[in-house]
C-alpha cells in the first residue's frame, strides 16, 4: 500500500491530513499491519480537547491493544462512527475510510514535528529492522 | 509436583554450580538483624495419629455451625449446602487444578466456567458475566473504578447501607487511584432519598452551590442493603442515569430468586458476593465474587471471560475470550490486577444454582423471607425489643435491644444460639442494635429459642 504524499506522519505511526484548519487523523498501514485483525475502536468525544502526543483513542486487536496517539493538538470535532460496528475498516482502508478522528487545530505550527512521506518510510524501514 | 527435600549434597552442588562458597555467603545482601539466627521454635514432632488427636482438640475450642445455631449474618451466611457440592468440587480435576484455561486440554473446567457465567447472568438478568472475581468487595470497589474510567469522571457515590467492609475495600481502591468517594446517609435503614439528591446534584451540603467537576461517575448500592432493608432501586438506576452516571447493584445472589434481577430495573453493572451459593462461611473465606455487566461495558471488564466457539471442524468448543482487556495484555490500563478467578468456590455455585434450578432457588428466597418475618415479630414481642427500621426487609433485620448486642452474643453463644451481629462496630449510632440473620435452615423451635435467649436479658 502506497503512503500518500499529502499526509504527515507521527513517528507513533498516525497521520495527519490537513484540510484547511482541520486534520483528519488516523493510524498507517504499517501500524494496521503490526496490530493484525482489529477488532475494537474507542474513540474520544466530539469536543474534547487533546494535545500533540497524547492519546486520544485505543484500537484493540487480537493480540494487542495499543494507545493511539494525536499528531496535532486541537479540539476534537468529528469522530468516524462507523468503526463502532466495522472496526475491520481500519484494516482494509487505513488511510481512507479507517480515519478516526478530525481535529480542529490549535497550532497548525506543530505539522512541522512531523514526517513527510519519505522520512516516514525510511522510519518504518528502520523499526523493522 | 512432589515436595523433594534437599540433601547437605544437593545443597553443595547448587552452591559449587552457582560459584558461592555457602548459604551465608549467599544470603549476605540480607543483613544479619532481618535474618532468624535460631531454630524455630516448635515443639517436638509427632506421630500421624498424636498429631490428629492435637489437632482435634484445638479445633473443638471452636465455636462452629456445626453445634451453633447461627442468627448471625452480615455478609456471611449459614444457608443450606447439599451434599453433591462437596462431591462435585472434591474430584482431583477440579480440586487441584490450577490456572486451566489452556482450550486443548481444559474443555471441562472451560465449560463449567462457562455454564457459571450462563447461570450467574440468567440470575442477575445482566448480557456477560465474568469467571468469578476475588469476592464481592472487590468486586464492587472494582466496579466503581470500571464507572470513573468509562465516564471519564472521579467522584464514586455510595451509599451508606452498603456493607461496611464493601465501603473500606472501596476508599482502599479511590485512595490510590486518587478517586473521590462519597457516602450518603440513610434513614429508616435505606438511603436517605433527599441527601442523595443533593449529592448527585453537586450540591455542597452547606451552601447549596454547585461544585463543579464533581459529576457522579456511578452510584453505589446494595439490594438488600446491609440492614437486610430493600432499597428504591428503580428510583435509583433514574436518579443517577439522569445525571449521566452509571448504577452498580451489589446483590445477594439468594435474593435473586424473589427480587427483580438487576438488569431489569436499569442496573449497568450488577456485582456481589456468592458465597450463600454452595459455599461454607468458615471464617469469612475464601468466598467468591461475581460481577455482572451490560454488553457495553463488556470490554471494561475484569477478569477472564470464557466463551463457546466451534472449531475448524464445526465442534463445539470452548475458549478464553476477549482476552486483550486483560491484565498481562496491557498492565497499566486493565481494570484489575487481581481479578483472581476464584474457580472452586464459583464451581461450587454453579453446582448448586445446578441442583435448585429456577423453582429451589425460589424455594429457598421465599423460606428465607416467610422465616425471617416470623423471627422479626416473635423478637418484636419480646418486652424492651423493638425493630430498628420500618423498611421492607428480605431475610436480615435490625433490632433494637434493652441491653448491650455484645452481651446478648455471649449469652445466646453459652447456650448454643448465635443471636446475631453487634452493629455499634460499624454504626457507633446503632450500639443497641442487633442483626439478625434467618435462613431457611432454621426451624421454628430455632427461632422460638432465640426469643428465650432475648427475654433473659429484657
Amino acid at each position: 500500500m502506497m503512503y500518500p504524499k499529502e499526509f504527515r506522519y507521527a513517528k507513533t505511526h498516525e497521520w495527519a491530513k490537513v484540510e484547511g484548519d482541520l486534520a483528519r487523523v488516523g493510524i498507517t498501514n504499517y501500524a494496521q499491519e503490526h496490530l493484525g485483525d482489529i477488532v475494537f475502536v474507542e474513540l474520544p468525544e466530539v469536543g474534547r480537547q487533546v494535545k500533540q502526543g497524547e492519546a486520544f483513542g485505543v484500537v484493540e486487536s487480537v493480540k494487542a491493544v495499543s494507545d493511539c496517539y494525536a499528531p496535532v493538538s486541537g479540539e476534537v470535532v468529528e469522530i468516524n462512527d462507523t468503526l463502532a460496528d466495522k472496526p475491520e475498516t481500519l484494516n482494509q482502508d487505513p488511510h481512507g475510510e479507517g480515519w478516526m478522528v478530525v481535529i480542529r487545530m490549535s497550532d497548525p505550527a506543530e505539522l512541522n514535528n512531523l514526517m513527510d512521506v519519505a522520512a516516514y518510510e525510511k522510519h518504518c524501514e528502520e523499526e523493522a529492522h | 509436583m512432589d515436595f523433594i527435600p534437599n540433601t547437605d549434597r544437593n545443597r553443595e552442588a547448587m552452591l559449587r554450580a552457582i560459584g558461592v562458597g555457602s548459604p551465608e555467603e549467599l544470603f549476605a545482601d540480607i543483613p544479619p538483624e532481618a535474618r532468624l539466627d535460631r531454630p524455630l521454635r516448635l515443639p517436638e514432632p509427632m506421630a500421624e495419629l498424636e498429631l490428629q488427636q492435637h489437632m482435634l482438640e484445638l479445633s473443638d475450642k471452636n465455636a462452629h455451625l456445626g453445634r451453633l445455631v447461627c442468627f448471625a449474618g452480615a455478609g456471611m451466611y449459614d444457608h443450606y449446602i447439599p451434599a453433591v457440592v462437596d462431591h462435585v468440587i472434591s474430584r482431583s480435576e477440579f480440586y487441584t487444578a490450577y490456572t486451566p484455561y489452556q482450550p486443548e486440554v481444559s474443555q471441562a473446567v472451560l465449560q463449567s466456567i462457562f455454564e457459571y457465567q450462563t447461570m450467574i447472568c440468567e440470575l442477575t438478568g445482566m448480557d456477560v458475566s465474568q469467571a468469578s472475581h476475588y469476592d464481592g468487595a472487590t468486586a464492587l470497589a472494582e466496579a466503581g473504578l470500571i464507572s470513573c474510567s468509562t465516564t471519564g469522571r472521579r467522584h464514586i457515590v455510595v451509599s451508606s447501607t452498603v456493607h461496611p467492609e464493601y465501603r473500606r475495600v472501596l476508599h482502599t481502591y479511590a485512595a490510590g487511584a486518587d478517586l473521590k468517594v462519597t457516602e450518603v446517609p440513610y434513614r429508616d435503614g435505606v438511603t436517605d432519598r433527599e441527601a442523595l439528591e443533593r449529592v448527585l446534584a453537586g450540591e455542597r451540603a452547606a451552601s447549596g452551590e454547585r461544585a463543579s467537576g464533581d459529576e457522579p461517575a456511578c452510584l453505589l448500592v446494595q439490594h438488600p442493603n446491609f440492614f437486610g432493608c430493600l432499597e428504591p432501586v428503580a428510583d435509583m438506576a433514574r436518579a443517577i442515569h439522569g445525571r449521566g452516571g452509571l448504577f452498580v447493584v451489589a446483590t445477594s445472589p439468594i435474593s435473586l430468586g424473589l427480587l427483580a434481577p438487576p438488569g431489569s430495573y436499569g442496573a449497568d453493572m450488577a456485582v456481589g458476593d456468592g458465597q450463600a451459593l454452595g459455599n461454607v462461611p468458615s471464617f469469612g473465606g475464601p468466598t467468591f465474587g461475581y460481577f455482572a455487566v451490560t454488553e457495553k461495558l463488556v470490554r471494561r471488564l475484569p477478569g477472564r471471560v470464557v466463551g463457546a466457539t466451534v472449531d475448524s471442524r464445526g465442534q463445539r468448543g470452548f475458549v478464553l475470550t476477549l482476552q486483550t482487556r486483560e491484565q498481562h495484555i496491557r498492565r497499566e490500563k486493565a481494570t484489575s490486577n487481581i481479578c483472581s478467578n476464584e474457580a472452586l468456590n464459583a464451581l461450587a455455585a454453579t453446582v448448586y444454582l445446578a441442583m435448585m434450578g429456577k423453582r429451589g432457588i425460589r424455594e429457598v428466597a421465599e423460606l428465607c423471607l416467610k422465616k425471617a418475618h416470623y423471627a422479626r415479630d416473635a423478637v418484636a414481642a419480646v418486652p424492651g425489643f423493638a425493630p430498628a427500621f420500618g423498611a421492607p426487609f428480605f431475610m436480615e433485620f435490625a433490632v433494637r435491644c434493652p441491653c448491650p448486642p455484645a452481651e446478648l452474643v455471649k449469652r445466646g453463644t453459652a447456650r448454643g444460639i448465635l443471636p446475631g451481629v453487634a452493629l455499634g462496630r460499624f454504626y457507633p449510632e446503632l450500639e443497641d442494635c442487633l442483626l439478625v440473620a434467618v435462613t431457611e435452615k432454621r426451624s421454628r423451635a430455632q427461632i422460638d429459642a432465640l426469643a428465650k435467649v432475648l427475654e433473659g436479658c429484657a
